[in-house]
């Protein structure tokens, strides 16, 4: 067997015969690779393919894994993360691993502090490294803000930023690009183009296609935690690729039927949100939109346009009070609460799923049912029984792939988590949902499927609100396409007229009222 | 699953101290003794139930020890007026629960973390007590209150039944109860908890609430067994409740594990209390082993979540 054989000289990364076990889940079966020195190598797959597992045992978070690794020729058996961090691996996290207490600047150099004389910290020497990191990447932060302020693409940034600071010589990334926006994707690339050209080996996990087939040399697909195979870009095409992934042809999402939305079902007049103590005085100004029963409105903008503000306005879980008028079926639905938004019908399917969606302490079951805990009750006692066969109603509904809702959440992968989040959801009867970024971290297949499903959750008559990092699945989604720009609605574009060109130029049309303080 | 194995640690832990005593000393394995551990425990033991709950929702309460106190100054007070027995426990566990009120109020409404707020009223409710009674202890009861605490119903102590009552009324709450998910959610998840609409501050209230009704139980108890009521009864009593509960598997982040867990640590440092005083440990270096069993069972519950992960 080839295994057996000795390296050529230029592998930096060796995977022979990986497998490690979940309970009750083989995420990796015998994966055997060879990732070449200075390569970028895109690891694809399907959400619990086990990409993640198998970039999680090479960077040391793993280490009860069977079979062998090598790395620069060598067999190595990674105690921990520090070891394999010495060892010249460095890994972008998809799940964000930042400390929200500390500046941007500590979080970079945390455990790898400057120190000055004395052996005090020199905060300085750190924030200005950091500074230079994050110019590189033409990242706005400051190194001396908390991390805890920041949104989740300024958060990923860091994130890279931390990994680049350790000059490895072997980089994971780990869909770095879930979270940040067409333009900040596109300068992440040109570093790591400069930085293969560096000779970086680069292993890179990605279920987007134009990334992957724009950025490696080669790409190997997972499935059901078995490699399946492993070929240079150029001999392949993205379908193909997909094809291996799914292992059935997907269907385009925008090939849909046209839908007929109903009744005035939401009205916004005027909606503002303000911010205390920054130079832009307002997180929303005067924002106006209406949604009809059965109809799906995208918020498409940048980074800090506001489009997760405004979700949380509907949601009633802004930090500070938003003025303005908000009417859902003729009654008015500003909220100061989730609890009361929740009552007249609005929910929020949160951007962060594993720090604001998620009971990593409840099983699968439990986190479907939290919210409708009284449909299982009776006379204030829960009937196990009838909240289990709630549980499980709700999880064939939207296709939540588990054998036991008693297992832990976190024992299932990213799209089907989104599912049992959905699902959670929808057991309260929502007139209204909103989706901030429902898809980020979700793989292909279940991206479809996902797709699907709103469509269909959208034709029985719910109102939709939708925001995404990727346009494509805004066009692919939405009825209509609302472009905000730092705060201010720049223009509203219907199916017909809505395009990538057209909602860049409404996003970046920066308005003139109260730039300044 | 993991639940399980926890408290199959505890278990085992249990019958290693068990064993360990009985051979050390020949007065330990006796039926009276073993009874006499049950009971001694059950005081700390009813704390410590409510003590979980709190615990579960990843707050602390450091005030049970002076709670204890005073609901038990206030309630002897009322029993020498000759208030009828079930008044007096009535308006002992109305007391309580008005402190564990006062305590989850600061807390939820006030924000300001659970254990600067328990520290506060820890000293208040010792100093109220103190103040109630001029230092002076209150004894002699009717016989029909002496029994709750030295009484026995078919044999089995009061305290005992006491005990088991309210280890099996909070087992139900919690894993058959609205408001039992939601501590779980609270602790486990606050954001989430408050993302997904549940009454985050009502519920951890409520906790703290339960913890006080169950303080004043212990005091009740206490009382009843003492015949006397002194404002410095319970002094350092936290101590034990906490231990239980930790002992007892439940995760100090909030959010994991239950009384029957509690149940087990309870009777462990009853057994552990026991065994040192019948060994003539003295009663200063028991403060030190106590002290070291508590840090070595949160290290443990550590050394295994990073097991696990």
């Amino acid at each position: 067997m080839h295994l057996m054989t000795p390296l050529p000289a230029n592998v930096a990364v060796s995977f022979r015969r990986l497998s490690k076990r979940f309970p009750g889940v083989a995420a990796l079966r015998d994966v055997s690779l060879d990732v070449l020195a200075g390569e970028l190598h895109a690891v694809v797959g399907e959400n619990g393919a086990g990409k993640t597992t198998l970039m999680r045992c090479l960077c040391g978070a793993i280490t009860d894994y069977e079979g062998e690794m090598l790395v620069g020729g060598r067999t190595v058996r990674f105690r921990g993360t520090t070891d394999a961090q010495r060892a010249g691996i460095s890994v972008i996290h998809q799940e964000l691993n930042l400390v929200d207490e500390i500046s941007v600047a500590a979080n970079i150099f945390l455990g790898r502090e400057k120190l000055g004389r004395l052996g005090l910290l020199d905060d300085r020497a750190m924030e200005q490294a950091a500074g230079r990191l994050l110019r590189q990447l033409q990242c706005e932060v400051a190194p001396r803000q908390r991390v805890g302020q920041l949104r989740v693409g300024d958060r990923q940034l860091v994130e890279i930023a931390k990994a680049l600071s350790l000059d490895a010589g072997i980089l994971i990334m780990d869909e770095p690009t879930s979270a940040l926006t067409e333009a900040e994707a596109v300068r992440l690339f040109q570093v790591i183009r400069r930085l293969r050209g560096q000779g970086v080996t680069i292993l890179y996990i990605s279920h987007k296609m134009d990334e992957v087939f724009q950025l490696a040399d080669r790409i190997s697909v997972l499935r059901d935690g078995q490699l399946l195979r492993t070929v240079p870009r150029a001999e392949t095409t993205p379908r193909e690729i997909t094809h291996l992934m799914v292992g059935r042809q997907i269907e385009e999402a925008g090939a849909r039927q046209p839908r007929t939305p109903g009744d005035l079902l939401l009205e916004v007049r005027g909606l503002s949100l303000p911010r205390p103590g920054h130079a832009r005085k307002w997180r929303l100004r005067n924002v106006s939109f209406s949604l009809r029963r059965g109809e799906i409105l995208g918020l498409a903008g940048l980074m800090g346009a506001g489009r997760s503000e405004l979700l949380e306005c509907l949601f009633g879980c802004s930090r500070q009070a938003p003025s303005g008028t908000i009417v859902l079926e003729g009654r008015p639905a500003l909220f100061r609460r989730p609890a009361d938004a929740m009552c007249a019908g609005i929910v929020l399917v949160t951007e962060d799923r594993k720090r604001l969606g998620i009971f990593a302490n409840l099983d699968i079951a439990g986190n479907i049912t939290l919210c409708t805990l009284d449909r299982a009750s009776r006379l204030g006692w829960l009937d196990l029984r009838r909240e289990r066969a709630l549980a499980r109603q709700a999880a064939d509904e939207l296709g939540v792939k588990t054998p036991d809702l008693a297992a832990p959440i976190t024992s299932l992968s990213g799209g089907n988590q989104q599912k049992v989040i959905l699902g959670r959801w929808l057991l309260t009867r929502p007139k209204l949902l909103l989706l901030d970024d429902p898809t980020r971290g979700v793989d292909v297949g279940a991206k479809a499927d996902l797709y699907r499903l709103l469509d269909r959750l959208c034709r029985e008559g719910l109102g939709m609100i939708v925001t995404s990092s990727e346009l494509p699945e805004l066009l692919a989604l939405c009825d209509r396409i609302l472009v905000l720009c730092e705060g201010h609605a720049t223009g509203e574009l219907g199916r017909g007229e809505a395009t990538e060109s057209r909602i860049m130029e409404l996003a970046t049309d920066r308005p003139h009222a109260d730039q300044v303080a | 699953m993991a639940e399980g194995l926890k408290r199959s640690a505890i278990l085992l832990g249990f019958l290693g101290v068990v064993a360990a005593l009985s051979v050390s000393s020949p007065a330990f394995l006796t039926p009276t003794n073993l009874l006499n551990i049950v009971r001694q425990s059950s005081i700390h033991g009813i704390m410590a139930v409510g003590m979980t709950l709190v615990i579960l929702t990843s707050g602390i309460d450091l005030s049970v020890g002076s709670a204890l106190a005073l609901t038990g100054v206030l309630a002897a007070s009322l029993e020498h007026r000759g208030w009828p027995v079930p008044l007096v426990v009535a308006a002992a566990l109305l007391i309580g629960s008005l402190l564990g009120l006062a305590n989850g109020l600061v807390i939820t409404k006030g924000r300001v973390p659970p254990f600067v707020v328990t520290l506060g009223t820890m000293s208040i409710f010792r100093g109220a007590a103190h103040l109630f009674t001029g230092a002076q202890p209150i004894s002699g009861f009717s016989p029909a209150f002496r029994s709750l605490g030295a009484g026995t119903v078919l044999r089995i102590p009061v305290p005992i039944i006491l005990f088991v009552l309210s280890v099996v009324a909070a087992a139900a709450l919690l894993r058959r109860t609205r408001w039992g998910r939601y501590l779980y959610a609270v602790g486990g998840n606050l954001q989430a908890a408050r993302l997904s609409g549940i009454p985050v501050e009502r519920c951890t209230t409520t906790a703290y609430v339960l913890c006080g009704l169950t303080a004043a139980a212990g005091a009740v108890v206490l009382t009843a067994r003492l015949g006397a009521a002194e404002s410095i009864a319970g002094t350092g009593y936290e101590l034990d409740v906490i231990a239980s509960v930790v002992i007892g598997g439940t995760s100090l982040a909030g959010g994991r594990g239950g009384v029957w867990g509690t149940l087990l640590g309870a009777l462990l440092i009853g057994t552990i209390n026991n065994g040192m005083n019948l060994l003539q440990i003295p009663a200063y270096f028991q403060l030190v082993v106590k002290g070291a069993i508590i840090i070595a069972a949160v290290l443990l519950d550590r050394l295994r979540i990073a097991a696990d992960s």
